[in-house]
Parts: C-alpha cells; structure tokens; sequence
C-alpha cells in the first residue's frame, strides 16, 4: 500500500476502464476521486455502483460530463438525466437487484464462481440466466462482477491501508475493497500505523493499493 | 384525513412489538410517525443500520448519516451499522420481519409490481426484488387509483417486483388479503360502501364475512 497524490492515483485509469465507485446516493463516494476523473477527462467508462446519486453529486456528475458508456447500478430514480440518457440510448444500463449486485462484487472479491439467489425468479431479472433447484427451491445463478478499479471511501486509514468507514458511508465500499485489480481508498485522515485497534479496522489494508487524502 | 395519512396510520397498527422493520420511500416512510406507543420497533434501512431514529434538528445532521431516500437521519442509541452484504443479508435471509413498500400494481395472486413502467418511468428496483423475496411479512402501501385507474388489477400488466404472494395491502379505500383463493376484502374506509370499493377496483374482490371498518387511532 502506498499514499499517493490524488492526480498519480487517477492518471492510472485508462479511457474505457470498468471502474467500482462506492456510495448509496453520494454517501460514502469518494468525491475527490471523482472529481479528478472529471479533471482528467477520463472517457467511455464502465462504471458499476448501486445507483447514480443526483444530477450535480457523486456518480451523477460523472453522467452529467457524458464519461461513462456502460452503468451496472441497481437504482436511478434519483438522477433523470441517467434516466433520459438510458431512454436516449447514450448509456447502456444493466439494472441488478441491489442485494443481487453487492453478492455479485462479494463473489469475484471471495473467489466465488457466482452465487444462487431466490431474488429476481419470475421476473425480467431471470432472462437469459441458469436456474438451479437446490433442495426443491429454485435459485438464479448470477456471475461475479469484477473491475480494474474500485474507486473507494472511508473515514480514515493507517499507513498500512487499513479502513475504518463512517455510519452509513460504508455500505458497497468495504466489499468493492476485495473485487478490483487496483483499489485506490479515498479518505479524511490518514494516521500512523497502530493508531486504529485490530478490532476497530473494517477492511484490513492488504485489500488496498493505494491511498488519496480527500478533502 | 389526507388519504396518505390515513394509509400510513393503518399500516402502523400492523407492526408488533420488537419487529425489525424497513419502510420504503413515500407513503411507507410517514408509517414510523404513527406507531402506537406501546409498540417498540426497530428500523433497518438498505444502506447499512438498525436502530434509526427521527430526521435531527436543523444543525443536527450527519452527512455519513442517512435512509435509504439520502434524507438524513438519527441513530438511536443500540443502533449498529454494516455493509450491505450484511444488510442485504438481513433483508434475502429471513431476518426482516415487515417490510412496507410502495405499488405501482398489485393483482390477484398478489403479486407486485413497482420498479418501472416501461419507456416512460425508470427508477430502477434498487432493494425492492429482495426486499419483497425476503422479508418475513410484505405490506403493499398506496393509493387505490391513480388518474382514475385501479392499481389492483386482474393481472399486473407492469414487470413483476417478484412472484412472492404479498401480504396486506393498504390503500385509502381498503385493507386486502392477498389469499389462495384471491384477494379477501378485509376492511373498507369510514364512510365508504362496499360497492364503491369493488367500483374501484378492477380486480375481482371475495368479501369477508368478517368486513369491518378501518380501524385507525
């Protein structure tokens, strides 16, 4: 793990990169990171995150600058500009049932071959997808989701890159921690190594490649 | 009463004592306002907690602190926060025992339908799949029509939510039990008629011996 500046952490994706955000409606995203992608002009992205927040915040803003070409999120009710560039067909959208898409990310971070969920069975969500009758029930096999970045955020980090993340500003981060090639952390403060207990960390730092000061 | 309000109260009489509870966006959110007081629930929410607790004081928010609409939130003490692999876990693994969603539809095998209407409306389903697939109790909280036309149909003609059997649905006109034997018309509004509910309605109601008037408090 290595603390670097934000724009060497960034200049590493590439245009056309699939790209894990964090967050639930803006909350726990890591804004400076976005706002960097922005800065940097990074294009035909691939981004895959619970839902794309507001037109001016989080992940919305990154729809607002038309850099991303394909979305996996399983809400955009929040964002009608997502919602006019999927009807436009600008961006292509897979829509996922949320504990449907945070299994899928957990399975490729775990080393799962996918998951077997009851969610979705008898409806549009099932098309084109295995069933599988386990003990007389049936199940919808869904395949893990992987990406060569997960853009991260947390509250605060030693220099070993373990996280420690803030009431409800967890949620996808600490699973999108496990399943990137490169996973860049985005947060408040960044401490000695022994300043956060064993029993206080979330995501232990060998998940974590790289770590950004935020604002 | 605003027919919302009047939803919302009946909706809170459903929740027992002790019940871990998650309430959509809407009409489902003014049902933590009316509790009885003798009845003490906890409220989970997709993002990530247990324990919710009412919007703070101006001043008082909490950016890292919000339901799963992004409106901030308190957390009550003995609340506790997690991912939502966790979350979801709680929701797809049996351990929610009521949650109460908002409809676009629901038709007579009981089955919902409230994530998209088809070219025109795309929110998306978000949580709403797993919540109706896991949650030990599903109520269904809406008006009855919208622009003039039942939302309790013969047949959903919107994407199914899942083809779980709700439980309960709640509307403005009344209370119905999505059954075997199709939809059990429970309790109808003060001052409404039977007929005027079946008028509006244009799945086919059986009615209950046992009809009785909403009872709200």
């Amino acid at each position: 793990m290595r603390v670097i500046q934000i724009d060497k952490a960034v200049e590493m994706v590439k245009n056309g990169s699939i790209i894990m955000i964090g967050g639930f409606l803006g909350v726990g995203t890591p804004e400076a990171l976005i706002d960097e992608l922005i800065k940097e002009g990074k294009r035909e992205l691939t981004v895959i995150a619970n839902d794309t927040a507001f037109p001016q915040s989080g992940i919305g803003k990154l729809i607002a600058k038309k850099l991303v070409k394909k979305l996996v999120v399983s809400h955009i009710g929040t964002n009608p500009e997502t919602q006019r560039q999927m009807i436009a067909k600008e961006v292509d959208v897979d829509l996922v049932p949320q504990g449907t898409l945070i299994e899928q990310i957990r399975a490729a971070g775990v080393g799962l071959g996918g998951i077997l969920t009851p969610t979705g069975i008898g409806t549009v969500v099932e098309d084109g997808k295995k069933i599988i009758e386990v003990n007389g029930k049936n199940y919808l096999l869904e395949t893990p989701l992987s990406a060569d970045f997960a853009l991260i955020k947390a509250r605060k980090a030693d220099c070993n890159g373990n996280l420690v993340y803030s009431l409800t500003a967890r949620n996808f981060n600490p699973i999108m921690a496990m399943a990137a090639k490169i996973v860049i952390a985005e947060v408040d403060e960044i401490l000695p190594v022994g300043m956060i207990p064993p029993d206080e960390v979330h995501t232990p730092g060998i998940f974590i490649d790289y770590v950004v000061k935020g604002r | 009463m605003d027919p919302k309000i009047l939803i919302a109260k009946r909706v809170a009489l459903e929740l027992k004592d002790g019940n871990l509870v998650n309430l959509g966006i809407g009409i489902p959110t003014l049902v933590a306002d009316y509790i009885p007081k003798d009845v003490k629930v906890f409220f989970q929410s997709e993002n990530g907690i247990i324990g919710m607790g009412p919007v703070p004081e101006h001043g008082m928010e909490h950016p890292d602190l919000t339901n799963a609409g992004a409106t901030y939130v308190s957390a009550l003490p003995g609340s506790s926060c997690f991912d939502s692999a966790v979350s979801f876990g709680i929701i797809r693994g049996g351990h929610l025992d009521v949650t109460v969603l908002g409809g676009l539809q629901v038709d007579e095998k009981g089955h919902l339908a409230n994530w998209m209407v088809p070219g025109k409306l795309i929110p998306g389903m978000g949580g709403a799949m797993d919540l109706v697939t896991g949650a030990k109790r599903v109520i269904v909280a809406m008006i009855h029509s919208a622009k003039g036309e039942s939302k309790i149909v013969q047949t959903c003609t919107l994407p199914l939510t899942s083809v779980r059997r709700v439980d309960l649905i709640v509307t403005d006109m009344a209370v119905i039990e999505p059954t075997e034997d199709g939809l059990l018309l429970k309790e109808i509004a003060p001052e409404l008629s039977v007929e005027d509910v079946i008028k509006s309605t244009q799945a086919h109601l059986n009615v209950s011996k046992d009809l009785k008037i909403m009872k709200i408090e």
